[in-house]
């Protein structure tokens, strides 16, 4: 069955605005972060409202409402994505600190010098700078998947590059540029071959489609809430039990710990030897409701609904004369379009559609070496959700009809 | 925001008048733009009365980078070196008559940026620059 986009776009309060008098809000720019249902908004509202109060700490009724509903978002993230236990379910600021906190945890505890990480050439720069900031402070050696013509990660030269015995094998789930879905089992299956551990970076794929950490049999899943109709300021950081049980703490602080000296600390258990601090309560109850939203829609149906908008859209996209998309075909990708207007720089296309209401991204995106690979400095990225519909595709074209207009 | 895409700006950016290296220069100095990968070089050449005897720009990038490059070169062309070191943010928003957001307005500034950097002998350009 398919998605009743009327009833799902009236769930979302922000697209019922108007970007100027008379022009509605096109908002096609959830790959950098999806609008917000009011289920999320009124979860987070009602938190400040009623059960505001530290977690895990005070034995007041407010505190321990808080400290339930904080851990019972964990334990919805954990059925979500398949985790055994949401002792497993750790939760960070975002995926970019996800991963940092693997690079500066498990990597700083296991890499040597000389040892081997292997990245792609479509990573986001957050899963290319925190490893080159180990190679520099550490001396591991960095690898990379190339990335072919059409958008797709070369697995011949994958399987040639794990030979060099990688220690770890990081890679995204899906391309927030050119859309790529990576063959992340199969790819798993390979690294574990190898005697390689793996990280996936869930960012794109999580929010689209279901993820589903034990059939991957991922060692590490990192994805951020705000990108899953979830508020900004809280990601989760999914880790096998015995890495998470082996890793040295992260940011060292009030909860993290089971007992503080004054010389020395014993870690708290898992997850909370990785939460120092007090964390994002709000947020992390926000990201339940998001996470119970998205469970109810259904993500097969959500990833069917991206699927039609996506082919639909690239179709119509490739009937512009002069424009240039990047990406494998629509079914190898989620629903994200990256493409050039010849003669017209990117930000001048998205200022130009920006008239019209239609918010689509500028630049390259966090992944300039990719754009470099494909020798552009910047692309325009049209991306899309449970809520986007075909009619806002069409909008999109004549806008593009319009820049070329303009720039005539 | 129609006043965005000008006519003068369009024109300036697929026609530019200045666009080009200058063999040899006095003056060199390039920056971009990490946001948006804006790119702009400046050579330029003085007389020895210290005026701007030409002056060049390459690169790439948006509309408003590119034209408010060509229009800021036409404007300082002819005029003292020392001169260029007294502009600034309004300057280059009077040529290209239009106002902008945040975002935009270091595409526009880019180009003063590399400029004034070029004229004081700087190594690096900073915003403070063109504040």
């Amino acid at each position: 069955m398919s998605l009743d986009l009327n009833n799902i776009r009236k769930d979302f309060p922000a697209l019922q605005r108007e970007t100027a008098a008379g022009v509605p809000l096109v908002y096609l720019d959830s790959t950098a972060t999806s609008q917000k249902p009011l289920a999320v908004i009124e979860a987070m509202n009602y938190f400040y409202r009623h059960s505001n109060a530290n977690i895990h700490r005070g034995v007041h009724t407010l505190a321990e409402e808080a400290t339930a509903l904080y851990e019972g978002a964990r334990e919805k993230v954990a059925a979500f994505i398949n985790a055994p236990s949401a002792r497993q379910v750790i939760y960070t600021r975002n995926t970019t600190e996800s991963i940092n906190l693997v690079a500066h945890t498990w990597a700083r505890a296991n890499l040597k010098a000389g040892e081997r990480i292997l990245l792609t050439e479509m990573e986001h720069h957050s899963n290319l700078v925190p490893w080159q900031i180990l190679q520099a402070e550490r001396g591991v050696e960095l690898d990379f998947i190339p990335v072919t013509e059409d958008g797709l990660l070369d697995l011949n030269a994958y399987k040639t590059l794990l030979a060099r015995t990688p220690k770890l094998v990081a890679f995204t789930q899906m391309s927030n540029v050119l859309g790529t879905i990576n063959p992340a089992a199969e790819m798993i299956r390979l690294a574990h071959q190898a005697g390689a551990i793996t990280l996936v970076d869930g960012a794109q794929s999580v929010p689209h489609f279901r993820v589903d950490v034990q059939a991957l049999d991922a060692d590490f899943l990192a994805f951020s809430a705000h990108k899953m109709c979830g508020p900004t300021g809280v990601g989760v950081l999914y880790g096998k039990e015995d890495l998470l049980e082996s890793m040295p703490p992260f940011l060292g602080g009030g909860d993290m710990i089971k007992e503080v000296k004054l010389r020395s600390f014993k870690p708290n258990s898992l997850p909370y030897k990785f939460e120092a601090g007090t964390p994002a309560i709000a947020e992390a109850v926000g990201l339940g409701a998001a996470v119970d939203y998205l469970t109810e829609v259904g993500m097969d149906r959500i990833a069917a609904h991206e699927r039609e908008i996506t082919e639909y859209a690239l179709e119509r996209l490739e009937e512009i004369p002069g424009v240039k998309l990047f990406g494998p075909s629509a079914d190898k990708k989620g629903g994200v379009a990256a493409f050039t207007l010849e003669g017209v720089h990117p930000h001048d296309v998205a200022q130009i559609l920006d008239r019209d209401g239609i918010a689509v991204r500028a630049g390259h995106h966090c992944a300039q070496p990719l754009h470099e690979k494909f020798g552009i400095p910047a692309t325009s990225r049209a991306s899309f959700y449970l809520y986007n519909t075909k009619a806002e595709v069409d909008l999109l074209v004549n806008g593009i009809y319009k820049v070329k207009e303009l720039f005539g | 925001m129609d006043d965005l895409y000008r006519e003068i700006i369009i024109e300036r950016y697929k026609n530019p008048s200045h666009r080009g290296r200058l063999d040899p220069h006095d003056i060199q100095f390039a920056d971009n733009n990490p946001l948006c990968g804006d790119h702009i070089e400046i050579t330029l050449r003085t007389a020895a009365d210290g005026t701007i005897e030409d002056a060049r720009f390459e690169g790439h990038g948006c509309a408003i980078s590119q034209a408010s490059a060509d229009l800021l070169l036409d404007s300082v062309i002819g005029k003292p070196l020392e001169d260029v070191k007294r502009l600034n943010k309004q300057d280059v928003l009077d040529l290209l008559g239009i106002e902008l957001g945040p975002v935009r307005l270091k595409c526009a500034l880019l180009s003063l940026k590399v400029l004034k950097a070029g004229a004081y002998g700087l190594g690096e350009a900073s915003d403070e620059l063109v504040e």
